[in-house]
């Protein structure tokens, strides 16, 4: 397939997608390779990464750091998709309505997204997340609530350039309605930028994610690198696995998707696919 | 006007004179996978002081990479220089070094380009831009160079050179754009001028100012020319000699005269006789009645000054002014014009694509304007559209099949009908109904705006209205296209509103011709009467500046002794 091929050039782009396949592997696999709760207190605590049978150390209270990660890629990889999600129909549905109809309906939808623009997105998250009860639903709504303008942004833009093209034209001349228009017609015409655009929203989520879980804001009754490295960041010196292996695997899977999501800007986007 | 430039100096071609730029078996490669293996292909030609030498072609036809190769701006690392030589003066270029290519360019051999806005850099003044090549080359004070770009500015007969010193490219209009390019091109003196296209972009009226220009200042400065264009009416203008080419090879290169009126090859045959010949069409007499009327017809466009909707606009342009026009069943209708009058407008009203501020549309006695889109829909089939470019007007993303059916099926045809009718409809613009299942990047631009047509066919429609339907394709393509049209127009009994800026296209296709000038009609009437005794100045002026007008005509009486 060509799209695949012009993927492949791109080496780092390919690293990335072997990371980031490694981390769901071990998201999937989490229950049988760890079966107990990864909570629960296994072993001594404190014990350095190899000894006594933990591979990466335990923490304060002996809970297995290994465990933790690899239920942890389930909780990160789940919110990072859900409030993606969330966030990309939101804003697809208000950019596109937006930028086809412009007029009265563009200024007050894009007034109302430069009010969401205008609150530091992590101090917001932190704020939405307190103000429910910090659980999985509030913490993937708070992410997405900070994450859809930049997305309605791009919509809008796309749909205001392609409304005005002959072939949209066209279809008003055949009496299309103008919502087989917007969907049917400009949205597929629009969905490179959206998917790189998500793709790179997945790794800003995890991060938003993580810091949530740092503050003690995560879900309490589910484990996540962020409050892995929250419970851990007392004990640095003495304990230094506790933070950093979460840490690198926080690191990593952003940075894979990172990798993967400017893979897929080069290949869809035919403007960069000369580019050597 | 024009009629004595394209006369002024035959005798600048006598071979005395050495050559002042000479290309020997030009070789240029393409990237290996195109569709051939050159994109010029062993090409000669030499051009002497005060010649103008027009290359002429169609699209992909390697002229204008032949220039490029000369001012050393081949876009590498695609397209490279194989072999051959480029000598000027004696020099060869091929082998010069970057830093000679530097001294050479902008001094010795200048370059105008199509589009006058991306050659200029939009933030720096035009007297800063001028400034900047004559520094770049030669020392001279600060106020010797404005002396200097003032009298340049001046010798391309700009108003007020100093005001335009100051202006921004934005300001000025296209022509004074090419103009102040021209200016810039001929600050050095240079030997030698390549001029890519350099009317294209502009209008027929402004285009024979600039051919006129150049020929002046051509003469003036002893400069030769090589002016690459697909217009074979700006090559009767303004050329002293003519090299044809054609998939990167030259297949012909003489005088003017003979390749004009004499050509030997094949090809250049089939070039020249695809221009339409300004034969205006006979007056139609089996016109039936007014089948769409446009009364009184007013457009206004407003912009800017506006906060959340409310608010005074400020800024109004009239694109369309209270209008009047008629077209009569199974008739064509021209609306001509230059960039800006209105035209363009006019068939989207029509069409319905905008809204109107006042006037009626009367479509077989209903007024099409009141109309909201529930009512409108019975009529939309009716009057169908056929756009001008080919590459925006197919949505890519959707299978041939896909954009013919959508029509129908909305009109509430069954999946089955629908499918019938866009394979006959391919059949009936000449391709092959197997496109039905492919997509457009598949298709060449003349065959895209076959699908283009065909679209508009299968709602059954009564109106056509064409929008520039051949302004975007090559010269062989359009003649095609145009020919479609006429048959289709024929065998469906359509009537047509034809939009272009082209009068050798409206003399070919247009039973009856409106002429648009800033929103208004200034003149319209059936279109030999036109051609013949236009009584409005405006008209006049747009017939006179057709190019080539004079070797048309001639060509005419000799086809008719």
């Amino acid at each position: 397939m060509a799209f695949w091929r012009r993927f492949c050039r791109n080496r780092s782009a390919v690293i990335g997608l072997v990371i980031l396949c490694l981390v769901i592997l071990i998201a999937i696999s989490a229950s049988w390779l760890y079966p107990e709760d990864p909570f629960k207190l296994v072993g001594r605590a404190m014990s350095p990464p190899g000894e006594n049978g933990f591979l990466f150390g335990s923490d304060t209270l002996g809970r297995d750091v290994a465990a933790g990660m690899a239920h942890g890629a389930r909780v990160s990889l789940l919110i990072g998709l859900l409030a993606t999600s969330v966030a990309v129909t939101l804003g697809v549905v208000l950019g596109a309505l937006a930028g086809y109809f412009g007029g009265w309906i563009d200024d007050v939808l894009m007034r109302l997204t430069e009010m969401f623009q205008t609150i530091p997105s992590f101090i917001f998250a932190i704020l939405i997340v307190a103000i429910m009860k910090p659980s999985i639903n509030s913490v993937v709504l708070a992410i997405a609530v900070v994450s859809w303008p930049a997305v309605a942004r791009l919509v809008r833009g796309e749909f205001m350039s392609m409304r005005n093209r002959e072939f949209v034209q066209a279809c008003h001349i055949i009496g299309m309605s103008d919502w087989r228009i917007m969907i049917r017609e400009i949205l597929p015409n629009c969905l490179s930028p959206i998917i790189v655009t998500g793709s790179l929203m997945v790794a800003t989520a995890i991060l938003i994610e993580s810091g949530l879980a740092f503050l003690g804001l995560g879900d309490p009754n589910i484990i996540s690198w962020g409050f892995q490295i929250g419970a851990g960041r007392t004990v640095l010196r003495s304990a230094w696995w506790v933070c950093t292996f979460p840490g690198i695997a926080i690191m990593l899977t952003v940075l894979a998707i990172n990798l993967v999501g400017e893979g897929l800007n080069d290949a869809l986007n035919p403007r960069l696919r000369e580019r050597t | 006007m024009n009629s004595s430039i394209g006369q002024a100096s035959v005798d600048a071609t006598s071979e005395s004179t050495a050559p002042v730029l000479s290309i020997e078996g030009l070789h240029v490669q393409l990237p290996q996978g195109s569709e051939r293996a050159y994109a010029v292909e062993d090409v000669s030609y030499s051009l002497a002081p005060q010649e103008i030498l027009c290359v002429v072609g169609e699209s992909g036809s390697g002229k204008s990479l032949t220039a490029r190769a000369v001012m050393g701006l081949l876009p590498a690392p695609y397209v490279n220089y194989e072999k051959g030589r480029i000598l000027f003066q004696g020099e060869d270029l091929t082998q010069a070094s970057d830093e000679r290519m530097r001294e050479v360019r902008g001094s010795d051999i200048s370059m105008i380009f199509q589009e006058p806005m991306t050659a200029l850099n939009p933030v720096m003044r035009i007297g800063d831009q001028i400034d900047e090549v004559i520094r770049f080359h030669v020392k001279l004070p600060r106020r010797a160079r404005r002396e200097l770009a003032l009298s340049l500015l001046e010798d391309v007969h700009l108003p007020d050179p100093p005001r335009i010193m100051n202006a921004y490219p934005h300001e000025l209009s296209g022509g004074q754009r090419q103009r102040a390019m021209i200016a810039m091109a001929l600050a050095l003196e240079p030997k030698v001028l390549i001029a890519d296209e350099p009317t294209t972009a502009l209008d027929v009226t402004t285009q024979a100012q600039i051919l006129h220009l150049i020929r002046e200042l051509q003469a003036k400065h002893q400069t030769g020319v090589l002016f690459i264009t697909h217009d074979i009416g700006v090559v009767a203008d303004i050329a002293d000699r003519v090299a044809v080419m054609q998939h990167g090879r030259i297949v012909e290169i003489d005088t003017v005269d003979k390749v004009l009126n004499d050509p030997q090859h094949e090809y250049t045959r089939a070039l020249i006789d695809a221009v339409p010949g300004l034969v205006p069409r006979a007056v139609k007499t089996d016109s039936g009645e007014a089948i769409l009327q446009v009364r009184q017809l007013v457009k206004t466009y407003r912009s800017g000054g506006r906060f959340l909707g409310i608010g005074k606009a400020h800024k109004e342009v009239h694109a369309c002014d209270h209008v009047d026009v008629v077209l009569n069943e199974s008739e064509t209708l021209g609306i001509v014009g230059e960039s800006g009058s209105g035209k363009s407008t006019l068939a989207r009203c029509i069409v319905r694509l905008h809204s109107t501020d006042s006037g009626e549309i009367i479509y077989r006695g209903q007024d099409l304007c009141p109309l909201e889109r529930a009512a409108m829909r019975p009529y939309r089939s009716k009057i169908q559209m056929v756009f001008q470019d080919p590459y925006a007007s197919l949505n890519p993303r959707a299978t041939v099949g896909r954009i013919l059916t959508e029509g129908p099926r909305i009109m509430g045809e069954s999946r089955r009908e629908a499918d019938d009718r866009a394979r006959e409809m391919l059949e009936l613009v000449g391709l092959d109904s197997r496109a039905f299942d492919r997509y457009p990047h598949e298709f060449s631009g003349g065959q895209r705006q076959r699908i283009g047509l065909a679209r508009a066919l299968a709602m059954r429609p009564e109106i056509l209205v064409a929008d520039e339907p051949v302004s975007a394709l090559d010269v062989s393509i359009q003649a095609q296209v145009l020919a479609l049209l006429a048959d289709i127009r024929e065998r469906l009994q359509l009537s047509m509103v034809f939009i272009t800026h082209d009068l050798r296209v409206a003399a070919q296709v247009c039973d009856r011709i409106a002429v648009m000038r800033l929103g208004k009609v200034v003149e319209q009437g059936p279109t030999a009467t036109l051609f013949e005794q236009a009584s409005h100045p405006y008209t006049q002026e747009l017939l006179d500046a057709i190019p080539g007008r004079d070797w048309s005509r001639r060509r005419v009486l000799a086809q008719q002794a």
